[in-house]
Parts: structure tokens; sequence; C-alpha cells
């Protein structure tokens, strides 16, 4: 007898969107009642792949069988016929109609063809309410007023309403309480034991060794492993999967004097509720700072809130000394302050706009006078930015959009570069960048530290940080827990200690 | 736009200004896809009234008229291209417009002869898209419901001050201008003021750090505000120029037609936005341009003109605006996904 084929398997499935290639041939097996989870940093292409999946992308290449046979999942209606039914985290649901008709959207029970049958609608609603353990929600409420995790509930229960074969939850932990989790969890027991296959995607490991049965770790569009026990494999091994380097980098090298001189960038006690708490910091020009912590450790938060792009709830920004008005982007950019932020293309970019017009956007008023703008002079200017950065193409009138997502990173950079910006804020510089432009970003980095400027790096790859910082704060929970030089530091003892408190093995 | 057209009698055929190749063959090397098909589809009309009434259509007089009716709602539409181009919309032009042109014209007003008119209609039109502008920068509020608010008030106010009544205009140096054969430079002075506006947005939006601040604004107004750019002031800078817009063509209509009227500017606001989306303006936001939003205005107002001259109901020139408007639409959207 053949063994039974896997209820999906998605192979050599690859997605590319303009300068970043989102999936790049990745497999993926899926059997019939097993909880399969889907693990990776933001910007893996955990989103990218569960939306191939659920039909709202189509694959450039690669092949997916349901099955045993193959299929093309060209809408999200085909793969719901079909019995695969997502849950995304953003809710997808209407809130200003009822949790019956939310339920049924699409498949309301009629009578002669169009009249909706209201009240069976509410009753299979009430039935599916109490199989997932919340009868107390009322079919007739409107979805609005619901709390988040009971919207969820309502979100499962509609894809349960589909003759479902396969569930994939996007993070759908993230807005519970843990007694919600508990009852989450019950769900999804009765679920695979149904036969129901679940793809669980979590960023919390403990969570993933307690439902999960196999592991999938995504890292740049890459699956770099597939099908690990997830019971059974040990935590520093999975995070390390997570935040590892597939490719060995060089990385620069390092002055041979540590940077001496008075801080450039200075952070006293800044907190921000919920995001993170009494940091404390000190950049010197030349010095490249990184910041090392999981998702949730607050990153990124703590980036934007020294940029002013978010209010501290306490805390200073002193740069040279003064301290900066709190919450005020054009006072951190008019002291010198440069982000280069995380979500390129939604925060740094004009997308529509010439490589020029987007490295002139910060410093107008250099080759302006009276508000007229001397083109001449604004190209030129552009031109010696990228030319220092080895922009391609060496051509500053090109769209930005056509560029590479190393080249659009360099172009973000050539903005605070010609601004003369004394304080660079990277978050994330590496992102959908390919592998092999980062080395070459690695470098322009540190030839920027060594002209004078100060850097303060925010990386999720624990290599990246060790491997170009100066000096590392590792970060988690919003609390800095360790500070040292990163020539002091490994991968292990990072690991170890972003990782303090989660289940040890 | 709106207005029925009168065509001269006394007919003296003219040339049309036809493509010079040597002239314009550099100008055409540097002009996008886009303002080429707009300049096809005027010369098409242009084409097709000159068939249909060649004596009445290609009159000079006629041709005049036509240049002078686009003035006023030209003037509106170079405002509302910076607003649209900045991601915003300005539904209050044509109520403004009708406040800006009673207001100059009241009695009191009136008194203060020809400068007491123009400040008078440029002030009010500043005055509301001042408000407009606090309202949506410093208030959050969305532009839409901002100016639809301020389209009420505005139109009410106007209604208010004339109590439903024409306001003669009594000023002979403003009716002067309003005159057939008034010639600044040899050029009606609508049409010259018209000229002038679209040359300096022309300047403003492409030479300018406004300019730019504002088509950033537009594109990306998350990236626009990590830049350092002040996002907020932009906004109220541009809901108080399209505001000067609309005092501005308040004055030339009320020298067009030599009194103010609280009906006046009416859907304006739609022949304006319709005009710039013609033109390539992305009601998102991000890209505009105003050549091809003043080419838009000036295909508007042939179309208008070719079917008074050829005796075609008002309704039949809705529909093909209508017509119009989504066939723009749809030729952009095909040319912007080849290139």
């Amino acid at each position: 007898m053949a063994p039974e084929p896997p209820l999906l398997s998605m192979s050599g499935i690859t997605k590319s969107f303009p300068g970043v290639r989102a999936l790049d041939g990745v497999d993926l097996d899926v059997l019939a009642g097993e909880v399969h989870c889907l693990l990776g940093q933001n910007g893996a292409g955990k989103s990218t792949l569960i939306k191939v999946l659920a039909g709202a992308h189509q694959p450039d290449t690669g092949e997916i069988r349901w099955r045993g046979e193959q299929v093309t999942l060209r809408s999200p209606i085909a793969a719901m016929r079909l019995g695969i039914a997502t849950i995304y985290q953003e809710l997808d649901l209407v809130e200003h109609l009822s949790v019956a008709e939310n339920v049924h959207l699409g498949h309301e029970p009629t009578a002669a063809g169009f009249v909706v049958r209201g009240k069976a609608a509410k009753e299979s609603t009430a039935a599916l309410l109490k199989r997932l353990g919340h009868p107390e929600i009322d079919p007739a409420r409107l979805v609005g007023e619901l709390s988040a995790a009971q919207q969820q509930i309502v979100s499962m229960a509609r894809a349960l309403s589909h003759d479902v074969r396969l569930i994939v939850m996007d993070e759908p932990s993230a807005a519970l309480d843990p007694d919600e989790v508990d009852n989450l969890f019950r769900i999804v027991g009765d679920l695979t034991a149904a036969g129901v296959a679940v793809v669980y995607i979590s960023h919390r490991l403990e969570e993933i060794r307690r439902i999960g049965d196999r592991v999938t770790v995504l890292k740049d569009g890459r699956a770099v492993a597939n099908g690990l026990p997830a019971k059974t494999t040990p935590t520093r091994e999975v995070v390390a999967l997570m935040t590892g380097r597939n490719v060995e980098y060089v990385f620069p090298d390092r002055p041979d004097s540590p940077p001496s001189g008075e801080p450039v960038l200075t952070v006293r006690g800044l907190s921000r509720a919920g995001e993170f708490e009494a940091l404390d910091l000190e950049v010197r020009p030349g010095e490249i700072v990184g910041l090392a912590g999981l998702v949730g450790s607050g990153r990124s938060e703590i980036l934007e809130t020294v940029y002013g792009a978010r209010k501290p709830t306490t805390g200073q920004v002193l740069v040279d000394g003064k301290p900066l008005k709190p919450g005020s982007v054009r006072a951190a950019v008019r002291a010198g302050l440069g982000l280069a932020p995380e979500e390129r293309k939604a925060q740094a970019l004009l997308m529509l706009e010439s490589v020029t017009r987007n490295v002139s956007v910060s410093s107008m008023s250099r080759f302006s006078s009276g508000g007229w703008i001397d083109r001449g002079a604004e190209l030129g200017a552009a031109r010696s930015a990228t030319r220092e950065l080895s922009l391609r193409p060496d051509n500053p009138s090109v769209p930005v959009r056509t560029l590479s997502g190393g080249n659009q990173q360099k172009a973000v950079l050539a903005r605070w570069l010609l601004r003369g910006c004394k304080v660079l804020l990277l978050d994330e510089p590496t992102r959908g960048v390919d592998v092999g432009a980062r080395a070459e970003l690695y470098a322009v980095v540190r030839r920027l530290a060594d002209e004078g400027l100060a850097v303060l790096l925010v990386s999720s790859e624990v290599p990246e940080v060790l491997g170009l910082a100066d000096r590392v704060l590792v970060l988690r929970e919003g609390r800095v827990v360790h500070t040292a030089p990163a020539r002091e530091l490994d991968e292990h003892r990072v690991l170890d200690l972003v990782m303090e408190g989660s289940p040890a093995s | 736009m709106t207005q029925p057209v009168s065509p001269p009698r006394d007919s003296i055929t003219d040339k049309v200004p036809q493509d010079r190749p040597s002239a314009w063959r550099g100008l055409l090397a540097r002009t996008d896809v886009r303002t080429l098909s707009l300049l096809g589809v005027l010369a098409a009309l242009i084409l097709i009234g000159g068939i249909t009434k060649p004596d009445e259509f290609l009159d000079t007089r006629n041709l005049q008229l036509v240049l002078t009716q686009a003035s006023v709602i030209g003037v509106v539409t170079v405002g509302m291209t910076f607003v649209i181009v900045s991601g915003g919309i300005d539904l209050s032009v044509g109520a403004i417009v009708a406040l800006a042109s009673v207001w100059a014209t009241t009695v009191a007003t009136q008194e203060y002869g020809f400068a007491g008119i123009l400040f008078t209609a440029v002030v009010v039109g500043v005055g509301c898209g001042l408000v407009n502008g606090v309202l949506i920068a410093y208030g959050a509020m969305v532009p839409f419901i901002a100016t639809l608010a301020m389209l009420a008030s505005a139109r009410g106010l106007a209604l208010q001050i004339t109590d439903g009544k024409t306001q003669i205009v009594t000023v002979p140096s403003v009716l002067d201008l309003g005159e057939r054969d008034a010639y600044v430079l040899g050029i009606p002075p609508l049409v010259l003021v018209f000229a002038v506006v679209t040359v300096i947005g022309w300047l403003v939006l492409n030479r300018t750090t406004f300019g730019r601040r504002t088509v950033a604004v537009g594109g990306n107004p998350e990236a626009a505000r990590l830049a350092g750019i002040d996002v907020r002031r932009q906004r109220l800078y541009l809901y108080l120029l399209s505001g000067l817009c609309c005092g501005i063509a308040a004055f030339l209509l009320i020298v067009l037609s030599g009194s103010g009227q609280n009906t006046n500017g009416n859907l304006y606001e739609l022949d304006a936005i319709a005009a710039a989306i013609i033109g390539g303006t992305l009601l998102t936001g991000g890209r505009g341009t105003i050549t091809g939003s003043v080419l838009g205005v000036l295909i508007f107002t042939t179309i208008t003109n070719i079917f008074a001259l050829n005796n075609l109901q008002s309704d039949v020139q809705q529909i093909a605006k209508g017509a119009i408007i989504v066939a723009a639409v749809l030729v952009q959207r095909r040319t912007a996904s080849t290139t």
C-alpha cells in the first residue's frame, strides 16, 4: 500500500515583489490532523507564504498539491472550496454586521435562492460557537461590540462553517489572555482530533512546544528547516535557525582603538508604557551600538522614540548634550538624527519619485533659495551622495521603485548622508536586501562610522549585530539585560540572554 | 464651464494653430505620453469643431470666448490640483467662489472700487481656505468632510448676504475689464490671469521646495514626516492656496458677469476634480501635473462650446463629460501598467 500523500504539499514556491524576493523556493508539507508550526522573524516570508496558501497571492513558480493532486489557488474562494481557511492576525470581519451574518458571509443559508434565513443562520452560528467553547457570544450581536478575543472566536466559527480540512492561524494568541489561550489550544486539539490540519504561526516558542507537532522555520524567504519535531528540537536550535546566518558574511574590520570622545547621542531613562522601560545608552562619534533582541523586545519602538516619531512616557534624548523636544521628528532631524526605518517602502521612500528626489527630500534648503530649487545643484548633490555609497544604477534620475532592496536602502542612507546627519538610526538595515548585497551594506555602514558618524543599529539577526556593532545591548521584553563590547559576546551567549525565562532545553 | 455659450455672429475664419514640426520637436521629445494624448484629444476636438461649424467655431471671437470661460474654472483647477496631489480634496471651491463673489460685490464693498472688490474676493477665499486648512491639518478632520461642511456653510452665507438677489457691479474699471474688446498686452485680461496662474502654479509645483513637499506629503505622508517635513503645516498651506485660487476665480467671475450671485461657481468642485483627473492627477495623491489639469479644463470647455454651437442640450454634454472621465482613467491605467 502506498503511503498516504500529505494533505498539502507546497514545493519550490517563489514569489517576488518589486525590489525584493519574498519567497525563494519554499517547501512545506502538512499532514492531516497535525499542528504544523511556521516560525520566522518579521519579513522572513511567513505572511507571503500563507497568502499564497489562502489564494490571495499567486506564486511566480512552484507547485501546490492538495491530497496528492496538483492544484492552482487562483483566488481566496478557490482555496476555501478545497477546504483551506485562513484566520488572519488582522481580523477580516465586518464590524457593522452581526456575528451570525459574519459567520455566514458569502454563503448565507437561503430560501428560494435569495431570501436569507436569518433564524437558520443564527442557530448554526450558535452551534458553532458552542463547539468553540463560547456559547455566551450572542449570534445577533454586532461584531464591533465584541472583544478582540471574541472576534477571533467568530473568525474561527466562520472558518468552521465551511467544510474545512486545513486552518491557517496567523499569531492567534497575540491578542489573548492566558486562559483564552488555553481555550484556543483546546479548540486546536479538537480540530486535529477530527483530522483537520492546523498551520500555526507564532513567535512564542513555548506555545509551539505545547501544541505543535512539527516546525518549519523560514528565514529570508527560504525554509531553513522543514518539519522538525516540535516537542524535542532544542529551543536554542530553533532560535538559532530563526536568527542565525545561512551564509557567512564578511563583516568589516573594527577600528583598532575604541572610539573615545563625548557621546553625541545620549538616552536617559527612556520609557514607553508597555513597550520598553528605563533605557539608558550612549553613542559616540564613530561608534556603532547594536540592540539585539527577539520580536516583542521593543527594538523598533526604541529607535522610533529616540527619533521622535513616538512620544516617550518618561525620559530624555540628548544630542551633543542638548535635550530634544520629545515626540518631534523635526527637532530630531534638525539636531542631526536620521532614521532608516524598518519598513522602507511604507516609512521612508516616495515610491513614485526618482532617486534624486528621494535623496534630496530632507535637505531641500541646501540647494534652494527663497524656496526656489536649483535642480542642477540638487542632481549634483544626489549624484555625489549616491556615488559615495556605490548605489546602482549610477543614475539618480531613475524611479526609486525600480531599485533592488539593497539599493533602496542606500538611497535612504544617501538622504541622511546628504543632510550631514550626526547620528544614524538603522532599523533592520538588511531587511528585504538580497543576501549577496548585505556585505556591501555592512561595509558602507562601517565606513560611515569611521568617518565620524554615530550609529545605533537594531537587528533581529544576532550575527548581524555581533558582526557590525562595537557595543551590544541585549534586550528582553523592553529591558536591557546585558551590555558588552561585541567582541566579548557570541551568538550562544546572546541567545541565552534573550531567551532567559523561556523553557530551557 | 457650465454657462451657456452664445457665439458671436460676425465670422472671420482664422487659422487654427497647426503643429509646426520644427519648432515643436524639442518640446515634444520632453513631453510625456499622457500630455501628448491630452493634446491629441484637444486637437481632435478642434478638428470636430472646425468641421461641424467651420465658420462659427474657428472664429477668433469664439476661441477667445472658450479661453475666457476656461479661465475661471482653470484658476480653481490649478489650486485643486495642488490639493489632490497632496492626497487631499477640496469640495468647497464652488461655494467659496460664490461667497467671495457676493461678498466682494456688496454695496459697501463696491464703495472701495476696484481694489476693494479684488481685495475682498481674495481675502474671503483665503479665509475660507484657512478654516479648511486648520480643520484638516490641526483638527485631524478628513478633507472630504471638512470641505463638505465648508461647501454647505459658504453657500448658505452667500445666500444670506444676497438674499437670493443678483448684485450688479457699478464700478466702471471692473466692468471695463469684462468688455468683449478689452485687451491687456493683446490678450483678454481673464485669459492673461489664467495664463499667469498656470505658469506660477507650474513653477511652484515643479521648481520649488513647496511643490516637492506637496508631492512628498501626497505620495507617502509617513515617509514625509519621518524625513523631517512638517506635514501638517504643508497641508494648511495647500488649503490656503486653494482658497486663494478661489478668490482670484471669484474676481474673474465678477469681471466676466458684471455681478455677484450666490449661485455662482455651481458644481465647480466637480468640474475641477474631473479636469485634474483626466489630466492625470492621482486621486490618491503623489502625482499630478498642472499642464495635464489645464489641458483637462480646455478639453471640457471646448466640448461645451462645440455642443452649444451644434445646439446640443446640456444633458448630452453631461453624458459626454462622464464618458470622457471614464475613458481617460481607463487609458491612463493602461499606460501606467505598461510603463
